[in-house]
């Protein structure tokens, strides 16, 4: 009980603190580095909690694919971050403001209820006896039955961003020399080769 | 206090999630750091999710978080494929030029 405690402090404290860096830190590769540890802390989280197979999920979709989309971004593009924080302490009051306003109104309303005793009892999908069956079988057995449209179509959403992301960044550069296999297939030998008779002493 | 409830996983969601909007206000100008709150408070409601979840023994709510992280996942991809379209066209990321765009 003890160790759990301590790990859920560890995992939330770091968490917050990379939270804190993510968006006070000065250079953005600093930032998604930390957004890469929030992640990581919150998928220990979720290993407290029994969702082992969300855990390893948002380290491989988040660290493993969007924090990496990220990093290639910032690296890409040749900005000036310097520039770009020149209003940082402007909006700091009313940011502070509403987000003091939001955190109390948050903290109210965890301190501030109780559930009913038999709402485990009406749970949509009982979570089954983990010594009995692993999470991610459950997961599983659930996505690919009960859910199983709702699943193709998250499919269908990453499919749609996918085509959506190329068809956005594809452009097509006047004088990039690409491969026209179509003009490659077409050649005869006798526009590619040209026989020149060399005579005896003298050059081409 | 060493003893771990449903409302400690919601106090760090909370805080989690109020950094993200604060995130959002303090780095107006930068977009990529707007993206990266957004990712921020994303997590802070996979977090609640899968805190009830294992609260109300309900797995449903983890189901639900892997669809937000599909989504999260995809708009992530798409916001950034419009950032990168949007600096070549101006050769900036500045926030507060993108309402030439509006038609």
């Amino acid at each position: 009980m003890i160790i759990q405690a301590l790990a859920f402090y560890l995992f939330a404290f770091v968490a917050v603190a990379a939270g804190v860096l993510v968006i006070a830190s000065r250079n953005p590769v600093h930032s998604v580095l930390f957004l890469i540890l929030a992640f990581f802390n919150g998928a220990g989280l979720f290993v407290l909690l029994g969702a082992e197979f969300l855990a390893m999920i948002l380290v491989i979709v988040y660290v493993g694919a969007v924090a990496v989309l990220f990093l290639f971004v910032v690296m890409m593009l040749d900005i000036n971050f310097v520039e770009l924080r020149s209003g940082f302490l402007q909006y700091l009051p009313i940011g502070g403001l509403v987000g003091f306003i939001l955190l109390a109104e948050l903290l109210v309303v965890v301190g501030g209820w109780v559930i009913v005793p038999e709402a485990t009892s009406v749970a949509a999908a009982p979570i089954p006896p983990i010594d009995q069956v692993t999470n991610t079988e459950a997961i599983g057995r659930l996505i690919y039955t009960k859910y199983i449209y709702l699943f193709q179509a998250s499919g269908l959403v990453l499919l749609v961003a996918m085509i959506g992301a190329i068809v956005l960044t594809l452009r097509s550069r006047a004088g990039v020399r690409r491969q026209k296999i179509s003009d490659q297939v077409a050649r005869r030998p006798g526009e590619a080769i040209e026989v020149v008779k060399v005579t005896t002493g003298s050059g081409i | 206090m060493l003893e771990i409830g449903l409302s400690h996983y919601l106090t760090v969601a909370a805080i989690l999630f109020t950094l993200g909007l604060f995130g959002i206000f303090l780095n107006r100008k930068n977009i990529i750091i707007i993206l990266m709150s957004i990712e921020l408070m994303l997590l802070a409601v996979n977090i609640n999710l899968v805190a009830f979840s294992a609260h109300l023994n309900d797995l449903m709510g983890q189901i639900f978080a892997m669809f937000i992280l599909t989504v999260a996942a995809a708009e992530a991809a798409i916001g950034l494929a419009i950032l990168v379209v949007y600096y070549r066209n101006r050769g900036s990321i500045e926030v507060e030029d993108i309402n030439v765009m509006k038609g």
